[in-house]
This record gives C-alpha cells, structure tokens and sequence, in this order.
C-alpha cells in the first residue's frame, strides 16, 4: 500500500467529531478487545463492547480510510458488543468510541503491530 | 451479485428472557478499492455497506460497514429472546442487491 497524501490524524478527527458532534470523550465505559499482534493484516478479530451504549464507532488510525464501522444498538440487543474482523494495513492504532445511554461518550485505544499489511494489496 | 452465501449460527431453542449468541458470515470479496491489478489499475471498491440483524421485526444491531472490514464479513453479537420468532439477517450490497437469511427460535 502507497502511502496517501492526507493527513491520517485530521481524517480520524474529523471522524470522531462527526460522530460525537464536538463532545470531547471521557475515559472508561468502552472496552475494545484486538490482538497486540496480527500477524496478518487481512483478518483481524476485534470486539466492541460498551454497555448501555446506542452506539459504538471503531477505526482504525492508520488505515487509508480510517473509518471501519459504526455498530448501532437496538432494543432487542442482547449486549451491547460486538465482534467482526477488520482489515489493518500496517501497524497503528484501533480506536472505539461509544456513545453511552446518558448520551456522553467515552474512548478507548489499542494498539496493533501488523507483520503483514492488510489493504488487500 | 452472483455466488454470495450467507451464513448464520442461531440456536433453535432459549428460556424466555434469556440472551443468545449469533453468529453470521457472508461470502463476499470486500473489494476495497485501495488494490491495483496487474496492469497497474485501481480494482473498484464494492463492499457491503450495512449489515442488520431484527427479532420479530425490531432491531439488534444495524451495523454501517467501511471497506476496512475483511473479505467474508463476520459479526458474532447478542439479542434478547422475550419470546418464539424470527431472526432476520440483512446484507446491502453496494451494488443495490439485498441478501436475507432468517432464523426461527422457539422460547420454553
């Protein structure tokens, strides 16, 4: 994977703005499970999870596109957790982010050292 | 798009109120528009841009999907079983197909 242009940080911020609306989130309330190690960049198992949550945005910070998913939560949600896998194309950081039932947000950040980049290349 | 399978792992039976486990996967390549072919190319992006998943018409989880999730997307997650009914699972296509699977569980 070429390295792009644009700034990754700006594009991760403008992410999470979007998504919180300009609250600045706190700490705790969100738990974000990934590997320390992938080694394959392709398939990366990670979970959410953030009870009482509405919803729960991840990204991954050093992605050309760092926006992975926004996971929305029912009423018939069990939890509020989820787990998918995700493609990470070099080492950097996952970032969670819920928005909790009293509509604060809170954020969480683990890093993940990939030994083979995953952008499909 | 042809040959796209999905797959989901619903338990058939529960006690009322209880919580259960769901897993789903679906074939699908995740083509996220950053690979080049052999002449240099860029293959264009097509993924499947949202994933939902209902019991007896109201929401577990609605899921909106970036091309940074993997080839044959999988998600594993819980809903509540208040009663007997129906689990339906569905997957847009970026290309406007809608895939759908369902599931019956039966609470005692």
């Amino acid at each position: 994977l070429a390295l792009l242009p644009f700034p990754v940080s700006a594009a991760v911020e403008d992410a999470v703005t979007e998504f919180t609306g300009g609250t600045e989130p706190g700490e705790g309330g969100v738990e974000l499970n990934a590997p320390e190690i992938a080694e394959n960049g392709n398939t990366v198992p990670v979970e959410v999870s953030a009870p009482g949550a509405s919803a729960i945005l991840l990204l991954a910070a050093g992605n050309p596109e760092p926006v992975v998913a926004t996971f929305n939560f029912g009423p018939m949600a069990g939890s509020q957790t989820a787990s998918t896998r995700i493609r990470l194309a070099k080492t950097q950081d996952v970032i969670a982010i819920a928005k909790l039932e009293d509509g604060s947000f809170a954020r969480t950040t683990k890093n993940v050292k990939v030994t083979i980049g995953g952008c499909g290349g | 798009m042809d040959n796209v399978k999905p797959r989901v792992k619903v338990p058939s039976k529960a006690s009322a109120g209880e919580s259960v486990t769901i897993k789903t996967l679906i074939s699908h390549p995740m083509e996220s528009g950053q690979r080049k072919d052999k002449d240099g190319n860029v293959i264009p992006e097509h993924i499947i841009d949202r994933f939902t998943a209902t019991f007896n018409g109201e929401t577990i989880i609605d899921v909106a999907m970036e091309p940074a999730i993997s080839t044959n997307p999988y998600f594993e997650f819980q809903a509540k079983v208040p009663e007997s009914g129906t689990f339906t699972f569905t997957w847009h296509d970026q290309d406007g197909d809608v895939y759908e699977e369902t599931g019956e569980i039966t609470v005692g």
